[in-house]
Formats: structure tokens, C-alpha cells, sequence
């Protein structure tokens, strides 16, 4: 039996991963080792703490159902029908990927905005959005959003499109083929969007901040949280941090084993 | 009955078909691919709405452009096979035949598609994902499937073509079993004359979007309107019962009456090919001469001209088709009702195992 030497080829590949792997935990790994885990059980005690992960959680997720209840129809649509504009339209859902969040939170501002484009309107409503919980939900669905609508409409284009001729055949109709056939096929592909947007909208700062503003109990969510820790009480950030990283590490997990079992992981392959 | 007219713009081609299949009957639309033959299922399902057309099953009309009637596929009542049986992977086998079954509960449900499976010999494999099925199995479930909503008519898309070699002949015989007691009018499309020929009642050769030519198998094979009809018929097709003969050559016992050797192996029900252009005709009587094995006394139906060609239609007593040159059509006289001899190479006798 021969073994093959590993080339320098190889060895760059290897190399170029270490570097990379060690660059993107170091961080991580550096937040846990500085807290110990009485610090960040006496920093979740403290004033406010508790308080920014109730609203981080109650925000995102409030933005996540908006977010599937309309995306998840929204991307069906541009995934199987083909229609004139709809490149466009593939290209404006997904620009708000690109904006820088400072941008994304002036855009708000101007149109919704007391002085914005819709201003009025929503205020004739009697809604209050800027400087409010609402407010930050408007603006995690915002950010958060194109990550679900992209996942999705990919996963929606990978199911066969004669299972859906088939449903129809079958004396299901399209509503029915949608939700008994098209969306349980792309149960890994929404499932991964779903996870991609909700870290994005867990980790949101920038368009809350200029939107939404950041006061304790009402916006204050646990990244405006440790924004505003991190200058008078670094160990508390840290531990707030370390909250945060488990969270969405908890959520990735989960995603990885859920879209990786016996009962989605056929259904697209 | 099924009534089908379609005419519309497919691509590079126009489609425009004309097609009655009658109630307990199968029409095979038989042609090279993109031909046109899976559009026809897809009109007549309403997947697809052509320019114009008319469908209509029974006293249904399913469509009708020039009334603007078209009914929602969901509403149709076609039992739709497709090629590669589009199971649905998230589903187990007893849910993909219950998936159409609604208006009752889930014991019911299940009872029923339990039913069905039995039918086809896999309720074994009730609990099977599809992706662990074999072609065969997945077959069945999807004929199964498409039964399950009792469809006023079937459409079979490439029926056998997912099936390998060995198990084809056994999903074909049992397919075949289905449709005669189904007693719905039966579409079933397949780029493969054989296979056209032994589950159509009648065989129609769908080729550029036309349906080329309608008849029995043999029909067309004994006198093909065209020269492409005329290649794509190819093979004859007889059936038999076979055991194993002498010098390690298969002697097979046609239906009907004659005998024919074949260098393949093969016992039992067998369906006997053979090229119209290998089989050689002599005058009655002649005797025997050459390597030719295979000698059987026929009897002329047909003759027609295909070109250059001419194509003898003949009755051994089961329909046989022979291809020869012009010149040795006249030297031989052939005419309708005259006794010739037909002979062929044992080993341009291919078996197929039934």
C-alpha cells in the first residue's frame, strides 16, 4: 500500500484553513476565557441585562414571524413563476444585503419617519415607530429579511418541478400544493434562511440604533446593550457578549441538526 | 371515450394533434424525443393550455378555448403517471397514495392507500421513503397513486423507461394487467415502439408535433405510411412460450401456431423481436437452404411501398413484418393472400422475457 505525500499544494490549503479558523475563534474563544462564568452569571443580575435579552429574543422573533409569513409566499412566487421585471425585482429584494445598517436606519428614517416619505400617513394611523419596540421590530425585518427571501427562493427553485404538476394532478390546488408539497420539499432551505436571518436580526445594531434609538426596556436590545456597557463596564459587555455568541451558536447548531435529519434531509436530493 | 384536439406553438415546433381514445382502451403515443409526446399529457392534465383545443372525457369538457372552458388540473380527474414517478420524497410510500384521498380521516386514509398497495404486490413497503425504493417499486406506487383518486383517464408518461432491463418485462406485464381492469381510457406516451406495441391497443407514432400515423402495432409495422414510421417501428413483435432446444439454441412455440429458434437464452413466456429487414421471404414450398434456422409458412396481408422499400404485412398466424427490395417484391409476386415462406437468422432473433 502506498500512502500519498501531501504536495505544497496541499499544505497551502491546510495552511490557508488554519489561518482562517484561527482568525474567526479567536475572538470567540477570547470573550469566554475573560469571563469566567460567575462574571456572566453576576452580569446577567445586573440592571438592564435581562431586560435587553427579553427584547433582543421578543424583537427578533416578532421580526422573523413577519418575515416568514410574508417571504416565504414572496420567494414561492419569484422561485416558479417567470414573469418580466422579475430580475429586477430578485436584484431590489436582495440590495438591502449590501447597505451598510447606518444606511439602512437613515432609509427608515426618511420614509417612515415623522418627516419621512410615509410619515403622515403612519401618524394620521396613530402609530408610533421611531423610538419605540416597534420600531426596532420594523427595523430587524428590514435587515434581516433578504437573508430569508434569497435562502428561500433558492429552495423553492431546487424542488422538482413535477412534484407540483404532480400535487395538482392529484386534486390538490395551488394553495394546497404549496403548503403539502412545496414548502415541506424545501423545509432545508427555509430552514437555513430562517437561521441566517435570525442571527442577522439578533445581532442587528446600526438600524435599530438610528431608528429605534437605544433606551433601556423599550429599544435597548442586547448589541445596543453591550454598546453602551462597553465604555463604563467592559467586563459587563464581555459578559453580555458571551450570552449573545451562545445564543446564536445554540441556533446554528440546532439548524445543522434539524435540516440534517432523516425526516427534511431526503427531500430536496 | 377521451376526445383530444390541440394545436399550439411549442418552441421550434407547433403541436397539433387529433386523438379518440375509447373507454377501456390504450393508445400509445410512440415517438423520438421532443416529439411532442409529453405536451399531449401535459393539455390533456392541464398543465399546459395550448392556443387552441378541445378536451373532453365522457360528458366532461375539460377544455374548450373557443368556449373559454378550462378546468383547473386539480379538478380533471386524470390519473398522471410521470416519467420518474415524481414521488414525493418527504412523504412515505402509503402517504404518497393517500395524498390524493381527502374528505376523511387518517386511519381511513390509511386504510385505503393499504388497499391500493396490496393491489400492486408492495404493501410491504408501506412505511419506505421513496429514495429506498427500487424503479420497479416506485412504479407501482405511482400507479398506485394516481388510481387512488379513481381517474376518468390515465395518462403514463415513459411508464417502463426508469426501469432497468431485468425488471421491465415484469413491470410491463403487470402495467398492462392494471389498465385492462382500470377501464378508463388510457394516453400513455414511450419513445420506444416495443414498448408502444405490447401495452397500446392501438399505436400512434407522434413525431415534429403530428401524430404520423394511428393503428394496431402491426398495422403499422406491416404498412408504415412513411419511411420514418418505417425505421421506427423497427422490431417485430411476436409472443411465445420458450424452453431450451438442441445445440444450445431457445425453441420457442409461437401463440398460435409455428416455432422459431433463437441463440439467446430465455424459458417461458417470451416476446420474440425481429427486424422486418432481417426476415427474407421464398416462394411456398421452397425448400430449405442457407444458414437461415427459422423457417415459417406465412401468409401475405399487406404489401406497401416505403420508398425504395417494400414492406410485407404477414400473417404467421401472428402478424409478421418483412422489408425487402422492390425488384425482389416483383420477382417474388407478392399479393395479398399468397403463401410464402419466411426465414431468418436464429441469432437476429433477440427474446424478451415476459
Amino acid at each position: 500500500m502506498t500512502v500519498s505525500r501531501p504536495g505544497w499544494f496541499g499544505v497551502l490549503l491546510v495552511a490557508a484553513l488554519t489561518v482562517a479558523l484561527l482568525f474567526l475563534t479567536l475572538p470567540i474563544v477570547a470573550i469566554f476565557v475573560d469571563t469566567g462564568p460567575l462574571d456572566l452569571v453576576a452580569s446577567l443580575g445586573e440592571e438592564g441585562a435581562l431586560e435587553a435579552l427579553r427584547l433582543s429574543l421578543l424583537c427578533s422573533a416578532a421580526a422573523l414571524a413577519v418575515i416568514v409569513l410574508v417571504g416565504t409566499p414572496a420567494a414561492y412566487l419569484l422561485a416558479t413563476r417567470r414573469f418580466h421585471g422579475r430580475a429586477a425585482i430578485v436584484t431590489l429584494v436582495e440590495l438591502p444585503l449590501v447597505l451598510p445598517p447606518a444606511v439602512a436606519g437613515i432609509g427608515l428614517l426618511a420614509a417612515l419617519g415623522p418627516n419621512g416619505v410615509l410619515g403622515g400617513l403612519i401618524e394620521d394611523a396613530g402609530i408610533q415607530l421611531v423610538l419605540t419596540t416597534a420600531g426596532v421590530i420594523l427595523a430587524l425585518t428590514f435587515v434581516a429579511a433578504p437573508f430569508y427571501l434569497r435562502q428561500a427562493q433558492a429552495g423553492f427553485e431546487a424542488v422538482e418541478t413535477t412534484w407540483l404538476d404532480a400535487s395538482r394532478t392529484l386534486g390538490a390546488g395551488e394553495a394546497r400544493t404549496f403548503l403539502r408539497v412545496a414548502i415541506p420539499a424545501a423545509g432545508p432551505g427555509l430552514i437555513a434562511g430562517f437561521a441566517l436571518a435570525w442571527g442577522r436580526a439578533l445581532g442587528e445594531f446600526g438600524a435599530t440604533l438610528m431608528f429605534a434609538g437605544s433606551f433601556r426596556g423599550i429599544t435597548q436590545t442586547v448589541p445596543l446593550a453591550i454598546y453602551e456597557r462597553f465604555s463604563t463596564d467592559f467586563t459587563g459587555a464581555l459578559a453580555l457578549s458571551a450570552v449573545l455568541v451562545a445564543i446564536s451558536g445554540a441556533l446554528l447548531l440546532s439548524v445543522k441538526l434539524l435540516s440534517g435529519s432523516a425526516w427534511l434531509g431526503g427531500a430536496a436530493r | 371515450m377521451l376526445r383530444v384536439e390541440a394545436a399550439t406553438r411549442l418552441g421550434a415546433f407547433t403541436l397539433d394533434v387529433a386523438l379518440e381514445v375509447p373507454a377501456g382502451a390504450c393508445l400509445a403515443l410512440a415517438g423520438p424525443s421532443g416529439a411532442g409526446k409529453t405536451s399531449v399529457l401535459r393539455v390533456v392534465a392541464g398543465l399546459v393550455r395550448p392556443e387552441r383545443g378541445r378536451v373532453a372525457c365522457g360528458e366532461e369538457v375539460w377544455l374548450d378555448t373557443e368556449r373559454r372552458i378550462d378546468v383547473a388540473p386539480e379538478r380533471r380527474r386524470c390519473g398522471y403517471v410521470f416519467q420518474e414517478y415524481a414521488l414525493f420524497a418527504h412523504l412515505r410510500a402509503w402517504q404518497n397514495v393517500a395524498y390524493p384521498l381527502r374528505g376523511m380521516d387518517r386511519a381511513e386514509r390509511r386504510r385505503r392507500a393499504h388497499e391500493l398497495l396490496e393491489r400492486f404486490g408492495v404493501a410491504h413497503l408501506a412505511d419506505a421513503r421513496p429514495r429506498t425504493l427500487s424503479g420497479g417499486e416506485r412504479q407501482r406506487v405511482a400507479v398506485a397513486r394516481a388510481l387512488a383518486r379513481r381517474p376518468a383517464a390515465l395518462l403514463l408518461d415513459e411508464p417502463l423507461s426508469a426501469l432497468d432491463t431485468r425488471s421491465r418485462a415484469a413491470g410491463g406485464r403487470a402495467l398492462s394487467a392494471v389498465l385492462a381492469e382500470a377501464g378508463v381510457p388510457t394516453l400513455l406516451v414511450t419513445h420506444d415502439f416495443t414498448e408502444a406495441a405490447l401495452l397500446g391497443d392501438r399505436v400512434g407514432v407522434i413525431d415534429g408535433g403530428r401524430v404520423i400515423q394511428q393503428g394496431t402495432a402491426a398495422e403499422l409495422a406491416a404498412s408504415p405510411a412513411s419511411a420514418f414510421v418505417a425505421d421506427f417501428t423497427g422490431a417485430v413483435v411476436l409472443t411465445g412460450t420458450a424452453r431450451p432446444g438442441d445445440d444450445g439454441l431457445t425453441v420457442v412455440a409461437l401463440d398460435g401456431g409455428g416455432t422459431v429458434l433463437s441463440t439467446e437464452p430465455g424459458e417461458g413466456r417470451v416476446a420474440v423481436s425481429v427486424y422486418p429487414w432481417e426476415i427474407a421471404l421464398a416462394p411456398a414450398g421452397t425448400a430449405r437452404s442457407g444458414s437461415a434456422q427459422n423457417h415459417l409458412a406465412v401468409q401475405v396481408v399487406s404489401v406497401t411501398a416505403v420508398g425504395n422499400r417494400v414492406r410485407a404485412g404477414l400473417a404467421a398466424p401472428q402478424p409478421l413484418t418483412a422489408e425487402l427490395s422492390d425488384a425482389s417484391s416483383h420477382e417474388l409476386d407478392l399479393t395479398p393472400g399468397a403463401p410464402v415462406v419466411a426465414t431468418w437468422k436464429a441469432a437476429a432473433t433477440r427474446l424478451l422475457r415476459l
